[in-house]
């Protein structure tokens, strides 16, 4: 059953700043309407009418095929947790998982993962609670501006998931696609180690 | 990112039959090239055809008698964890452990990874006119321009952009072979004949037609694929390209070398085998002298002006150190 994406989980930034029936993702009985979108242009190219499967739920959208996942989730989806840093996979900013694995928003097309299960930093914390990733990082102070965050939190839920939070050194190796510009390394690192150490003992 | 038609491929038939099409089809897997370079407007394809699909009947890893069968649709990541790639064919599933980023490794297939593009630079970015990979005729601003991470083995007066990948040098030391689907049938390829050296015409990278689609790749596997490793040298730690790399590979009978396999990363156009370095070591103790030996007979038709004056030198003690370190491999 597809839903308005964040239902239920109170005022977010996004939804405030977009406004009412803004840039909010559409309810599958409305789809049928033109997207209310800012960004994208004005023109007749062709759409693609696709179902995508964010955190859980079925949206039906219909995309220019140029769209990247991320511009899926950020602008017509109204899940703007997955950032935007370089838009050319070189800085991790927009990690989200893709059949549990993590992968490159801004490199995947989204007319290319069409009914595949796609998790976003939004679909982590189960209501109120935190993921234990999301609360390491709470706990350990790992971020300073935030921007990279999201995209950190992702990866590191899938680095500790594919058994590569070993050690210090190999959670460096294994988190070396996300890059902080605040240099808020050792305290990722810090982060991740907790959260893998308790995944291993539940 | 220009407009361009979408479509899905269900099976190879139907791949084949639209990327044969004409006029610009690329084949998107991961897209981590593709994609990448559509946005930066170097790639401007007029369809997209999907062909993870063919995943199902493609992705394969498996020993076939003495050969490693490698499916094209296979991920990065799936092929460097799996354990017989780790344990009988090391330089395979480091020289994709130590590529890009987990990321992008979960993404990329392997058919994929070896079409990569250069990173030059001048290539990348349009606003660049003078690129003879790009707009053939047009002049390499390279040459005179910011060139330090570019070749120099296998570069031409028209271009010295260099071949990023690192899985592509293990496949090329080690003779692997190409699986091609194509319009009229399927084909074989040496993987060595799968990329072309830039001469006069750089914007020819490979020696696939259009619609042809790589299924898969066949690596055989002897008495040097154990005692092998890849050795990558970069600007920083992790996810960086190679400024050199060597994908090393040796058959030792007792102190001899009866067979090295030598593969050069980083410092060339195309994924660079050195049978020159192979031949130098043949029949002799594998000493620190042979390897600096086989390392200068690697370099000698090296052109590397201007800010890659070090990569001869670089390269050369690359491979020495690589080859010292599979010497000592317990295999």
């Amino acid at each position: 059953m597809a839903r308005e994406a964040g239902n239920g989980r109170g005022p977010s930034r996004r939804r405030l700043l977009a406004g009412a029936g803004g840039v909010a993702a559409l309810p599958l009985a409305a789809a049928a309407r033109p997207m209310p979108v800012a960004s994208a242009p004005a023109t007749d190219r062709p759409r693609m009418d696709m179902i995508l499967t964010i955190n859980g739920d079925d949206h039906r959208v219909s995309l220019d095929p140029r769209t990247t996942l991320l511009d899926a989730l950020r602008d017509h989806l109204g899940l703007t947790g997955s950032k935007k840093g370089c838009d050319q996979g070189q800085c991790g900013a927009c990690t989200v998982h893709v059949d549990g694995r993590r992968v490159l928003a801004c490199l995947t097309l989204a007319a290319a993962v069409q009914r595949r299960p796609v998790t976003t930093i939004e679909g982590l914390a189960q209501g109120e609670a935190l993921h234990p990733m999301q609360a390491a990082f709470v706990e350990h102070d790992a971020f300073q501006c935030g921007y990279c965050t999201p995209g950190q939190i992702m990866s590191a839920v899938a680095c500790v998931r594919e058994g590569h939070a070993a050690d210090d050194e190999q959670i460096r190796e294994y988190m070396s696609g996300n890059l902080c510009r605040c240099a808020a390394y050792p305290k990722i690192v810090a982060a991740v180690r907790e959260a893998a150490a308790q995944t291993a003992r539940a | 990112m220009r407009p361009f038609r979408y479509e899905h491929a269900a099976d190879r038939a139907q791949a084949v039959r639209a990327g044969a099409a004409g006029g610009g089809v690329q084949y998107l897997a991961g897209g981590t090239t593709l994609v990448d370079l559509m946005k930066l407007d170097v790639m401007r394809p007029s369809a997209v055809v999907d062909i993870n699909a063919l995943a199902a009947d493609h992705s394969d890893v498996r020993l076939e008698g003495d050969h490693l069968r490698l499916g094209a649709l296979a991920r990065m990541s799936d092929v460097a964890e799996h354990p017989v790639v780790r344990g009988d064919f090391p330089v395979i599933a480091q020289s994709l452990d130590l590529a890009a980023s987990p990321q992008i490794r979960n993404m990329a297939s392997l058919g994929g990874n070896v079409l990569q593009r250069t990173r030059c630079e001048y290539f990348r970015d349009p606003s660049w006119s003078a690129c003879n990979k790009r707009d053939p005729g047009s002049g390499c601003a390279a040459m005179q321009g910011v060139n330090r991470k570019l070749a120099i083995l296998g570069v031409s007066d028209k271009c010295i952009a260099n071949y990023p990948g690192d899985f592509a040098v293990a496949l090329a030391a080690l003779g692997a072979t190409v699986d091609v689907e194509g319009a009229n049938g399927r084909r074989v390829l040496a993987f060595e004949d799968l990329h072309r050296l830039p001469g006069d015409t750089p914007h020819l990278e490979t020696n696939l037609k259009p619609g042809d689609l790589i299924t898969g790749f066949s690596v055989p596997a002897g008495p040097w694929t154990r005692r092998s490793l890849y050795l990558k040298v970069r600007d920083r730690q992790s996810y960086e390209f190679a400024l050199a790399s060597a994908a090393v590979a040796l058959d030792l009978d007792g102190g001899l070398v009866r067979q090295a396999r030598i593969g050069l990363g980083g410092l060339a156009a195309k994924p660079w085998r050195s049978p020159e370095a192979e031949a130098v070591l043949r029949g002799k103790p594998l000493t620190e002298a042979a390897a600096q030996a086989a390392a200068e007979a690697a370099f000698t038709q090296a052109r590397a002006q201007g800010e890659r004056a070090f990569k001869p030198e670089l390269g050369r003690r690359t491979l020495v150190r690589a080859l010292l370190q599979a010497h000592a491999m317990e295999a």
